[in-house]
């Protein structure tokens, strides 16, 4: 029955996107990935990177690193909703602003001897490091701000890029730089 | 059993319930729960072979709205995992607790596509509170502990437990385990991200309590949570402290007697006029174990457009999700209530006094008195009213009735002419309306309390769905009755055909003559009257009702012109409530 319905929100409004990065941090059992995605899958969102690794201090838990495309009505909601996972242990959204982050590029390019001090010049600049060196390729990995990597990734282009993997970004809260006891004054 | 007992995963899962308390299991064996069946037979749980396992889920929800008793229900893998899909979304948009079993293909044949295999955890993933695959049979005490615990606590839900054959059959190596059995201490530490708030934040109480004695206009909009939390009572004596009016939602009908002063009845896009009206009117609206369904709100940028909004729900997902509250409070409804009012007293005695709430009274005991709920009286060779039908009906059984209903027009005027004067007398499907959901839900209740009428109010759309488990009720002597309120159509569509689409019925005819409502109850073992005149109704109703020993059926063939009045068309604003064509003068006087 058409117009039974009357949400406002979702992926087709036409308010600007920006994105934003959610810390979960999840049992580490079969089908929590699965969990998560799912609630962002059934309202249509989509999911823009995704890493995943076991929480180093505890093994019993994951970290889930979500950078997704929405606006921040619907995501608190989906936060939320995250929230009521019985696997989902913890949640923080990280605020571009307030975080810091990093992202892992491995690539692949084009690097005949002619051209090959270029490239490893250019990986240089970006603190980059040659990776594997084969006849005419060279494999490189950087590091970094995801802009950063964005800006390797154009620079390469030229070279020709073989084959290009990037791990999707992991974030921390950007640490209190005032000292504690100026803050009361 | 002994705790370090050896023993296998079928026999541990069927003591694992005996231990959670279960009474009933509503299920259908098949290949890959055959071993779990065989420890039933020495079993002290009672058995219920349903016929179709959709009846099997909606009769464990039957069971669940009635006790406040997680249901449980088990059937096998692949179609018979999926027949359940239905209900189990169903409990879950009502936040019924349920447990539902179903059998797996031997752990190592998933994902190969085997014989009824089917991916029965991704599958019901969205439409249960959570769901386990069992991979060791030493897992299972543990899950079910597990499962209960997350079934009833919280904001209830169903839960699923996908039991692999080879873990549960005691020929196969894999079903060997020691039984033990967890202590609660063990399950919560096993469960880090789950840990429901049940106290509401005591400066929420506060603010909440300033808020009710502040205002002029408040009405109370109690919801289903109201009902899950056991909180009828504390409502009750909310209410009467302050004088404010209840609403109670499809899901709460029950929850405040509707023979109070103080009782509304229900809102929303067929509630009655005043509960519609004192929403948009009110100035403070004490939301109670209710989620601002859209049912509920029509326009929701102009749902109760001057009020505060005090939002109190064990659910945080639900505080802000439609309305933004003013006053949110995370908790057991119960737990909530009990503290406001404590805190209300409180304020009382040190002289704080209430706000005047006369006008407000004055003004909600006009609505009642211009726009009751009204029906056209019936003319001679209609056919029956069924708002007539339903009150004979109501006026002649038991105050303590249970009454359950599908999903259309017959569910909507049942909730709109029935008196609940008890909570847990009303069971229906709301949140995902599941037509059929009616005769399985009126046995599973039947089955609970089978001293108690229990009266399931039907379509003949919905009966016509799910009506084989009047098999099983003859067969398992589950007495239950069914009064099919049979217009030939489906009612609620027609409706709506006839009203936003120029009268172009499409696909909503069903069909005078068949099926012989009748024959085919008494087929299944029931009794089967037909209705067509007025006069006939009571008597019938009379004779259904001293029948005990095997269901009822009457067919009431209704006037398909009726149509459920009050509505709010989907998608307007509340204000723009339609009441019934002979009381259009009277709207908008306020």
């Amino acid at each position: 029955m058409p117009g039974l319905y009357n949400f406002t929100g979702g992926p087709t409004s036409n308010k600007p996107l920006r994105h934003h990065t959610l810390v979960v941090l999840v049992e580490n059992k079969a089908g929590v990935l699965m969990r998560v995605a799912g609630l962002f899958a059934r309202r249509g969102f989509n999911i823009y990177s995704l890493a995943v690794a076991p929480s180093s201090d505890d093994e019993r838990f994951s970290r889930i690193t979500i950078v997704v495309d929405v606006e921040s009505t619907p995501l608190e909601q989906v936060t939320k909703q995250l929230f009521k996972l019985i696997n989902v242990v913890k949640i923080s959204e990280l605020d571009p602003a307030d975080s810091v982050e990093r992202e892992l590029m491995i690539a692949t390019v084009k690097a005949d001897p002619s051209v090959r001090s270029q490239v490893i010049e250019l990986i240089d600049v970006f603190d980059g490091s040659i990776i594997d060196v084969g006849f005419d390729e060279l494999s490189m990995a950087v590091h970094g701000e995801p802009d950063k990597l964005d800006d390797v990734e154009e620079l390469l282009r030229p070279y020709g890029i073989v084959e290009l993997q990037r791990t999707g970004r992991v974030a921390l809260p950007k640490l209190e730089r005032t000292p504690p006891r100026l803050k009361s004054v | 059993l002994e705790a370090n007992e050896p023993t296998n995963g079928g026999e541990a899962l069927i003591r694992a319930l005996e231990l959670e308390g279960v009474e009933v299991i509503f299920g259908l064996p098949g290949g890959a729960i055959l071993p779990v069946y065989d420890p039933i037979i020495d079993s002290s749980i009672r058995h219920i072979l349903v016929r179709h396992e959709q009846g099997a889920g909606h009769m464990a929800e039957g069971y669940a709205h009635v006790t406040g008793k997680p249901g449980v229900c088990m059937v096998t893998s692949g179609p018979a995992a999926t027949n359940v899909v239905t209900p189990l979304a169903d409990a879950y948009l009502d936040s019924v607790p349920m447990v539902c079993i179903t059998g797996q293909v031997p752990y190592a044949a998933i994902g190969t596509d085997a014989f009824q295999e089917c991916d029965t955890t991704g599958i019901t993933m969205s439409v249960t509170k959570h769901n386990y695959l069992v991979s060791e049979a030493a897992d299972i005490p543990r899950i079910v502990r597990e499962a209960f615990h997350i079934a009833t606590t919280g904001r209830p839900g169903p839960v699923l437990i996908d039991v692999p054959k080879d873990i549960v059959d005691p020929t196969n190596p894999r079903s060997a385990m020691q039984w033990y059995w967890p202590t609660d201490e063990e399950i919560a530490a096993g469960l880090p991200g789950y840990k429901p708030t049940t106290k509401g934040h005591p400066r929420k109480i506060k603010e909440a309590a300033e808020l009710i004695l502040a205002a002029e206009r408040p009405v109370i909009y109690a919801g289903g949570g109201i009902l899950k939390a056991r909180a009828a009572e504390a409502l009750r004596e909310l209410a009467e402290l302050t004088g404010i009016h209840v609403v109670t939602t499809l899901m709460a009908r029950g929850a405040f007697p509707d023979d109070h002063e103080l009782c509304l009845g229900m809102p929303g896009m067929h509630g009655n006029y005043t509960a519609v009206m004192s929403f948009q009117e009110t100035d403070l609206l004490i939301t109670l174990g209710a989620r601002f369904d859209d049912r509920v709100t029509g326009k929701l940028d102009e749902f109760a457009p001057h009020a505060k909004v005090i939002h109190a729900d064990i659910d945080p997902a639900e505080l802000g999700k439609n309305r933004r509250p003013d006053v949110p409070i995370v908790g057991d409804a119960r737990l909530i209530i009990e503290e406001i009012v404590q805190a209300i007293r409180g304020l009382l005695e040190s002289g704080r006094q209430q706000a005047d709430t006369s006008a407000w009274r004055t003004t909600i005991s006009g609505w009642q008195e211009r726009h009751p709920l009204h029906y056209d009286e019936h003319r001679p060779g209609d056919r029956l009213k069924p708002q007539f039908v339903l009150e004979t009906l109501r006026d002649n059984t038991p105050d303590d009735t249970i009454v359950c209903s599908g999903v259309g027009q017959h569910q909507m005027w049942t909730s709109q002419y029935w008196h609940f004067n008890h909570p847990y007398t009303w069971v229906n499907s709301g949140g995902l309306g599941t037509m059929g959901f009616s005769v399985p839900a009126a046995i599973g209740a039947k089955v609970a309390f089978p001293d108690r009428m229990v009266w399931a109010v039907d379509g003949d759309g919905c009966f016509q769905m799910t009506a084989q488990e009047l098999v099983t009720a003859s067969v398992e002597r589950i007495p239950v009755k069914i009064a099919i309120l049979n217009n030939s159509y489906l009612g609620m569509v027609r409706q709506w055909q006839e009203m936003f689409y120029e009268e172009r019925y499409s696909e909503v005819f069903l069909s005078q003559d068949v099926p012989d409502y009748k024959m085919w109850a008494e087929a299944m073992g029931c009794a089967g009257f037909r209705v067509d005149a007025p006069e006939e109704v009571l008597p019938t109703i009379q004779k259904a009702n001293e029948i005990n020993d095997r269901p009822v059926v009457i067919d009431f063939r209704t006037d398909a012109a009726e149509k459920v009045f009050p509505m709010v068309a989907s998608g307007s604003s509340n204000s723009a409530v339609m009441v019934h064509p002979s009381q259009v003068a009277g709207i908008g006087e306020l």
